[in-house]
């Protein structure tokens, strides 16, 4: 009787053991997968709360009132940034890259948190822009508190250049 | 005295009036940098290799309706589209359609896949800034260029186009010899 009571606790122990190894199994999967979606699948555009939006007509505003108060970075596509961009802003590398992503890391790293920042893409249409969810979540995650990102609905083309706002090409 | 005065004020008054018609006219709007939408004007030339190596020349292409396609990887719209301009190319190619698209990735190896993944058998270009300038700013993508059979520019479509709409376009304009 006794043994057979040790035996049965020897087997709880043992499947005790084995929902321990398949539970860390499972949740190291799910960090690997969450990882690769990361890396792969674009961040939505929708992940940014509206109230950390900024439209083109109020940025200008902003700009021309005080040019230098927030450092500008668009973290989409070189060639579009060469050929033009807002008035002051740097490149930071593409949001939907690793490599932009790592760029971005190393441009912020040592700034203040509470440093006033405004992420711009333009790429494509807002809700299809692979590249505006993923620096936002970044810059989150750094903890930074004091990001605006400019909420550019069509492309900069239309959305910024078109409308007379200050604009530079890299040449 | 008096007919020389209205004679100068009407010559002045001509003057101003075309000086006027001029800036209205096809392909001369200008945006904030002063570049144009050239509708109307002759497609600058585009000379370069295609992925594949092979040469690739617009002024080579006069006769042909050309469909001219800016497009990256990383967009969601260009890829919609993909599909039908390889149908098209099948479709029209006989009636003298010639799609050429140039991509604005900045590196080679992500529309090098992406050519082999959607089976693009168009000639298919790298950008580059200097090359988005040249057409009037490609400030995001797609943008569309439809050049007829001189060499002109007919249309530009910024964003992801009606396709419906498009190939009636290219319907018509390969129908106008």
């Amino acid at each position: 009787m006794r043994r057979s009571s040790t035996i049965g606790s020897g087997m709880k122990r043992v499947r005790g053991c084995t929902g321990t190894i398949l539970f860390g199994l499972c949740a190291a999967a799910l960090a690997v997968s969450s990882v690769h979606a990361q890396l792969n699948q674009p961040v939505s555009a929708s992940v940014i709360p509206r109230d950390r939006l900024l439209e083109p007509d109020a940025l200008n505003h902003e700009l021309q009132s005080n040019p230098h108060g927030s450092l500008i970075l668009q973290v989409g596509s070189k060639v579009l940034f060469d050929q033009a961009h807002i008035h002051g802003a740097e490149y930071a590398g593409p949001g939907s890259r690793p490599r932009g992503i790592a760029a971005l890391r190393s441009r912020v790293a040592n700034l203040p948190r509470g440093q006033a920042i405004v992420l711009y893409c333009g790429c494509c249409p807002w809700d299809r822009c692979p590249n505006i969810g993923s620096a936002w979540q970044l810059l989150q995650q750094m903890g930074f508190t004091n990001v605006k990102v400019l909420h550019i609905a069509n492309n900069f083309g239309s959305d910024w250049v078109s409308r007379g706002y200050r604009a530079e090409s890299t040449h | 005295m008096l007919n020389r005065r209205i004679r100068l004020w009407r010559i002045l008054g001509c003057a101003m009036l075309a000086g006027l018609f001029a800036g209205a006219g096809p392909g001369v709007a200008q945006d904030a940098m002063g570049r144009t939408s050239l509708v109307g004007l002759r497609a600058p030339d585009i000379a370069r290799a295609d992925l594949r190596g092979a040469p690739v020349s617009l002024a080579a292409l006069r006769g042909k309706v050309v469909l001219l396609n800016f497009w990256a990887t990383w967009c969601a719209p260009c890829r919609v589209e993909m599909p039908r301009f390889v149908a098209w190319q099948k479709q029209y190619g006989v009636d003298g359609l010639q799609i050429v698209s140039v991509s604005i990735d900045d590196s080679e190896p992500p529309a090098r896949a992406l050519v082999e993944r959607m089976h693009l058998d168009y000639p298919v270009v790298m950008g580059d800034a200097k090359l988005g300038e040249r057409y009037g700013g490609v400030l995001g993508v797609p943008v569309t260029f439809l050049i007829d059979r001189r060499g002109v520019i007919r249309a530009r479509i910024d964003g992801e186009t009606d396709l419906g709409a498009l190939q009636g376009k290219i319907e018509a304009m390969l129908a106008a010899h």
